[in-house]
């Protein structure tokens, strides 16, 4: 069994703090979800996992072993992001046989196969490619090496609708056949809701959610109905949001609702999406937000 | 074969429904093989331990079987089995509902009657 720690993990670029004691522990096989806004430190936790940048504190272990500087972990990970890494004037194919050097052996029945799925022809530059195509090729590699670690970061950027759902097709394929563990950080919470199997939420540098999906949709609910029955039902609940339409009131509950509480005719008990939970707990620009 | 999926209910469970369904309209045929999780979950984007948990739900009460090297099999007797089960809730899932529904919109029992009478006409 591997495991990866993320273990006290802290940056500072500066005085700006991007990550604040983040603590986290990616089990095998998994496939994660990292959800978080614009800069909430997302690509930043990524890159720190994979030793592309050091953190200010805490490490990053597999299997108890550092990953800073340790080649033999470190090739178990491999992180694809938005950052281009590859020449220009390069042609795809030398760039598959470059990254094969590092990693060891790539599957080059998958990448032809991918190639041909995608349509994307493997003797181009990389140059040429559009931001979509950029984003296919990196996936393509990523999908065919052999680590344990895939660590996506926003994958499906540039991707048109079909070639999105093609790779999520593709992802569950290469998963299925070959169980490791993804780490897919993406805006489109949606489209992964039910492929990603635990979630976790980052929010200004923290860790506000990590669980499995099944367990964060259960206690997820939106609570509907006349405001006075809405208020009374949600008594000492933990409410994450609230949105008024006149004398209707939907309460956002982040909670297991308790069995000895009735509730009332008036009002209805329906699940929230997990975009729609997430949105109420990274909601930090004010608006109605309640403590309780 | 169709999913339809809402978001009211566990997918795990929504899957063990609709295979259910297509079980009881025949779509998926006693004894023979249904798609395999990696089919069920590639096709319509649901991790695969997702939709294994909601296969295992049918193979606990019989109305699927696994056979070993070969797949998931519908049962024999299972399509009876299911439609069995949906008339035994055919009052709790369906009959009380409706007549909230007609007591809340103040139509009589007469007139309940009447309305299921002209549906079988």
């Amino acid at each position: 069994m591997s495991v990866l720690d993320i273990n006290h993990v802290g940056k500072k670029f500066g005085d700006k703090v991007v990550l604040r004691d983040i603590n986290l522990r990616l089990s095998e096989n998994k496939i994660y979800g990292v959800l978080g806004r614009n800069g909430a430190g997302k690509s930043t936790l990524l890159n720190i996992m994979t030793n592309r940048i050091f953190p200010s504190n805490g490490k990053i272990t597999i299997d108890g072993e550092p990953v800073d500087n340790n080649d033999a972990q470190l090739s178990k990970m491999y992180l694809m992001s938005e950052i281009n890494l590859y020449r220009d004037s390069d042609r795809l194919s030398k760039i598959i046989d470059d990254t094969e050097m590092l990693y060891g052996n790539i599957d080059r029945e998958l990448v032809n196969d991918l190639a041909t799925k995608f349509n994307l022809d493997l003797a181009q530059k990389f140059g040429k490619l559009s931001t979509g195509y950029r984003s296919i090729f990196k996936l393509i590699i990523a999908m065919s090496l052999p680590v344990e670690y895939v660590l996506l970061d926003e994958p499906v950027l540039g991707l048109d609708a079909n070639h999105r759902e093609l790779f999520y097709s593709v992802l569950l394929e290469s998963f299925s056949q070959r169980p490791r563990t993804f780490v897919i950080s993406t805006h489109l919470i949606e489209e992964i809701t039910n492929i990603i199997s635990d979630v976790i939420v980052i929010n200004q540098g923290e860790v506000v959610l990590n669980d499995s999906v099944e367990n964060v949709t259960a206690k997820a609910v939106a609570v509907v109905g006349p405001t006075s029955a809405v208020d009374q039902y949600i008594m000492g609940l933990h409410v994450i949001g609230h949105e008024n339409i006149g004398q209707l009131k939907a309460s956002y509950v982040f909670d297991e609702l308790p069995d000895d509480r009735q509730i009332p005719d008036t009002v209805t008990i329906t699940p929230l999406d997990l975009q729609k939970l997430f949105i109420n707990l990274t909601d930090y620009t004010g608006g109605a937000k309640d403590e309780n | 074969m169709e999913f339809n999926f809402n978001s009211s209910e566990p997918i795990y469970r929504q899957v063990a429904d609709q295979i259910r369904e297509a079980i009881l309209t025949g779509s998926f045929a006693e004894e023979t093989q249904i798609p395999s999780t990696t089919e069920v979950s590639k096709q319509f984007h649901i991790n695969p331990a997702t939709v294994l948990k909601g296969m295992n739900l049918l193979v606990d009460v019989g109305l699927i079987e696994k056979k070993r090297g070969l797949g998931m099999f519908v049962t024999a007797g299972a399509k009876n089995r299911i439609k069995q089960q949906k008339r035994d809730n055919f009052y709790d899932d369906k009959v009380a509902k409706l007549v909230k529904e007609a007591i809340n919109l103040g139509i009589s029992a007469e007139d309940l009657n009447q309305m299921i009478q002209r549906g079988y006409e």
